[in-house]
């Protein structure tokens, strides 16, 4: 149900509302407007530069790698990333990082997706694979773990991935394409899960600045339907839904990652589609509720060390990845999974593996019902 | 053969019955209680000996894990904590209950009179009579000119509340009807006229929504205080609230979350105090069942645009996830309170020594000193002071001030969008409306000042 349209019609409206030249080919996501595609290039591109530019996300000089799936958000933004890097002189050094987790019918072919972006934009391409840092693929994973929490185990290796492949490229930065529908998201997820450590620092432009690596997202106020639109291509669209196939035609992948079907995140995406119909501006409005939620700054966050194991950035003895790998290799797929109580728990049940990494016998547990 | 133990084993008939018995699967009430009931066979966990509410199956979780007194004993439990622990009410409190007819307002009346009724026998039995018992009156806001509802089901309606207000007693509670036209000051002959015309210049479905929840609750401030009320009691339960917190989220009002859903909300003239905070819809649902509370729905519960959507998308998690509800409350009620989410300390000397110590150990310590909080006229949130435009910019229109100084929200969906449609929106709203506006800020001035009063060392204002 579509709300009363905030936009006065003016007596002429059958032009752009921007150029009054020519004649609108769609109604703006964003702010409903009737706009012609070339301002549409223009207004989308020139959003992305003011947030780069208002929020200082670079300096001159910087190398900064992106980081490419080979889907849209990543292709447009490796696009937009080199067009307006030319256009307005940042003097940034721009790579492609891509990460290879394994999945066998959607990262192989989206991969393909990434090695023509090296050609066709002419930036260097760096691969990480979860099996060459892990030992493992997502198929191997989902094997033994199911389809349960393997949102998790992926999620969690991949920013380790990130993280290594940017150390590896000797890059300042990394950006990647965050946009405002995937943070409101995150927002209303955290609202849901409890988790207001988290809630401060979900809407950060840049976030891990006393971290290995900064990350930023110049799409934070770039809406997916938007993004969408702007590179539609005519070839390699299994899951298209839409059908502006006469604008940009910017080569991406899409599909959704044939493990995500159970992820909690989808809950708060159905929502946030249907929110946007009623009212387009809610995305941009939740993010805005996020920033000024009054989170004191006293709320205890966790300390910063290193992993005892491998020597990334963590919090505890063991960083989630390892204690995540560790699970994996001994065949107990929910170490790591779920809130930590201690070593016992009220059933009697066995000691559980410390999070230390003391190694103890595991000959007496059982696969798979041990719950921390 | 006499066999009088369930070891035995030979095969006698008498095993073979209780071998019967114990195949007779237990009623299965929900997945998580199927292990609880095979050992409780059917008794109230709390007191082990009457049988759960709900003993034939079905029902939710609670149902079948409690019998009914000691179901109403745990939820009354939790009401008066939340009542005593931020010294809610009084014995020199004049209470008014908001009362809408719904489950939640219906039972935060019932708990408000056993309260009342528990203190009048306590006064009549001591011998001092010290301790005097606090008031409770009713209010219901009549919206049956801006609804759409026939005058006829509004009087029903309203009878049907009487009735239930003059079951409860003694002790005698006043029953308010409020209609919305009240908030014009008396004597104006189209008031109803002027106020169908200032929600028909909302056009936002949930703008519209928001704008008469507003009202209702200016109604309710003004029949408290022009009836000497000191305290008003909403019965906001876990379930509104937290749908609420995601409203808000999704409305940009996330810096004012916060002041919205805590126990006390002081901000108002008279206070607004929530007693069924930590009460689910589902558990006051089943309270006005088993104790046959009598409940009525005039206003449509299933709100059309953003309101409607939310209350759908926190029953699919909620039917996920049962404490969903909590969480999202739990997780709201992280967020910094502001300094007017406490009562003012109580210097009464009739109020008990265990109140005033009890008060003092909950009210939330100040983060920081008092902050000259503006206030938007129309939703009374707290407005950043970025999102307000600088002095003096605006001074000429007495409308564009007013719309300045409203929260973003308010101004994007509730507030009309051109000048005109503004002014003309600005000349219908009630006189109490626009006129607050400008007492808030002496109010602030107050406040500070009685902060810093011993440093300062002229009374006068106008130092330079």
């Amino acid at each position: 149900m579509e709300e009363g349209n905030k936009i006065p019609k003016s007596a002429s409206s059958r032009l752009c509302c921007r150029c009054n030249e020519r004649k609108p080919a769609l109604k703006r996501p964003k702010t409903l407007e009737q706009i012609c595609r070339k301002c549409f290039y223009e207004v989308f591109e020139e959003e992305i530069h003011q947030v780069i530019v208002g929020n200082q996300l670079f300096k001159a000089g910087e190398r900064v790698a992106i980081g490419a799936s080979g889907g849209k958000d990543s292709t447009v933004l490796a696009y937009v990333m080199s067009e307006l890097n030319r256009r307005h002189n940042y003097g940034l050094d721009l790579f492609l990082l891509s990460v290879d987790e394994g999945i066998t019918g959607y990262r192989d072919d989206s991969l393909e997706t990434v090695k023509r972006n090296e050609v066709q934009y002419g930036l260097p391409l760096k691969i990480v694979s979860y099996k060459e840092l892990y030992g493992w693929t997502m198929d191997e994973i989902v094997k033994v773990i199911g389809l349960k929490n393997n949102c998790t185990f992926c999620g969690v290796f991949r920013r380790q991935a990130l993280d290594r492949g940017a150390a590896y490229l000797k890059v300042d930065k990394l950006v990647t394409g965050h946009n405002a529908d995937d943070i409101a998201e995150t927002v209303l997820l955290n609202i849901l899960r409890g988790d207001v450590a988290r809630l401060s620092r979900c809407t950060s432009i840049t976030t891990g600045e006393d971290g290995p690596i900064p990350r930023c997202k110049p799409f934070k106020y770039t809406y997916e339907k938007e993004i969408v639109i702007y590179p539609c291509s005519y070839c390699k669209n299994l899951n298209q839904n839409h059908t502006y196939a006469y604008f940009k035609k910017l080569d991406y992948f899409s599909t959704e990652c044939i493990y995500s079907p159970n992820a909690y995140r989808g809950f708060a995406r159905e929502f946030i589609k249907d929110l946007e119909r009623i009212r387009p501006r809610a995305i941009v409005d939740i993010i805005k509720s996020g920033e000024n939620f009054r989170i004191s700054t006293s709320t205890k966050m966790p300390e910063q060390g290193t992993c005892e194991r491998c020597g990334y950035i963590s919090s505890q003895k063991w960083c989630k990845a390892c204690v995540l790998l560790e699970g994996l290799n001994r065949g107990l797929p929910k170490l790591g999974i779920g809130r930590s109580r201690g070593l016992e728990n009220g059933n009697g049940n066995r000691k559980d593996m410390e999070q230390n990494g003391d190694v103890r016998s595991i000959e007496s547990k059982q696969c798979g019902s041990l719950d921390f | 053969m006499a066999c009088n133990s369930g070891n035995c084993q030979s095969n006698c008939s008498q095993n073979e019955q209780v071998a019967q018995d114990d195949s007779i699967p237990a009623p299965t009430t929900g997945s998580d209680d199927g292990a609880n009931n095979q050992q409780q066979q059917g008794v109230c966990l709390k007191c082990k000996v009457s049988p759960p509410i709900s003993s034939g199956g079905g029902g939710s979780g609670d149902e079948a894990r409690f019998c009914g007194d000691c179901f109403r004993t745990n939820l009354f439990g939790k009401f008066r904590l939340a009542v005593t622990s931020h010294a809610m009410i009084t014995p020199s409190d004049n209470v008014l209950v908001a009362f809408s007819g719904g489950v939640a307002s219906r039972v935060a009346l019932q708990f408000v009179h056993d309260m009342q009724q528990r203190a009048q026998r306590n006064y009549e039995a001591s011998k001092d009579r010290s301790l005097p018992v606090f008031g409770v009156g009713v209010a219901f806001v009549d919206e049956s000119t801006v609804c759409s509802i026939s005058n006829d089901e509004v009087e029903e309606a309203i009878q049907e509340m009487k009735s239930t207000v003059l079951e409860l007693a003694p002790p005698v509670k006043q029953f308010h009807v409020v209609p919305s036209v009240s908030l014009y000051s008396s004597g104006s002959s189209d008031e109803k006229d002027r106020l169908m015309k200032l929600i028909g210049a909302v056009d936002d479905v949930t703008g519209k929504d928001d704008f008469l929840m507003h009202l209702r609750m200016w109604a309710l401030q003004k029949v408290a205080s022009e009836n000497g009320y000191t305290k008003l009691v909403l019965g906001l339960c876990t379930s509104k609230i937290a749908c609420h917190v995601i409203a808000a989220t999704v409305k940009g009002q996330g810096y004012s979350l916060s002041a919205d859903i805590q126990y006390v909300d002081a901000r108002w003239q008279v206070p607004i105090v929530l007693p069924l905070r930590d009460c689910t819809a589902q558990e006051l649902n089943i309270l006005c069942r088993i104790d046959g509370l009598k409940t009525l729905q005039l206003v449509n519960d299933h709100p059309s645009g953003i309101n409607g959507l939310i209350s759908s998308f926190v029953r699919l998690l909620q039917e996920e996830n049962p404490s969903r509800e909590s969480t999202i409350v739990r997780t709201a009620g992280k967020l910094t309170p502001f300094h007017f989410n406490r009562l003012p300390e109580i210097n009464d000397s009739s109020v008990p020594l265990a109140t005033l110590r009890r008060q003092k150990r909950y009210n939330l310590k100040p983060q920081e000193s008092i902050s000259s909080e503006s206030f938007c006229p129309i939703c009374n949130s707290p407005v950043i002071n970025s999102d307000l435009p600088s002095c003096g910019s605006l001074k000429p229109f007495k409308f564009r001030e007013f719309a300045a100084s409203c929260c973003p929200s308010c101004q994007f969906q509730i507030l009309p969008q051109d000048q005109s449609s503004m002014k003309e929106f600005y000349s219908l709203l009630p006189e109490g409306l626009v006129s607050r506006s400008k007492h808030k800020d002496n109010d602030n001035l107050d406040m500070l000042r009685e902060q810093v009063q011993d440093c300062l060392l002229s009374n006068s204002d106008d130092e330079t």
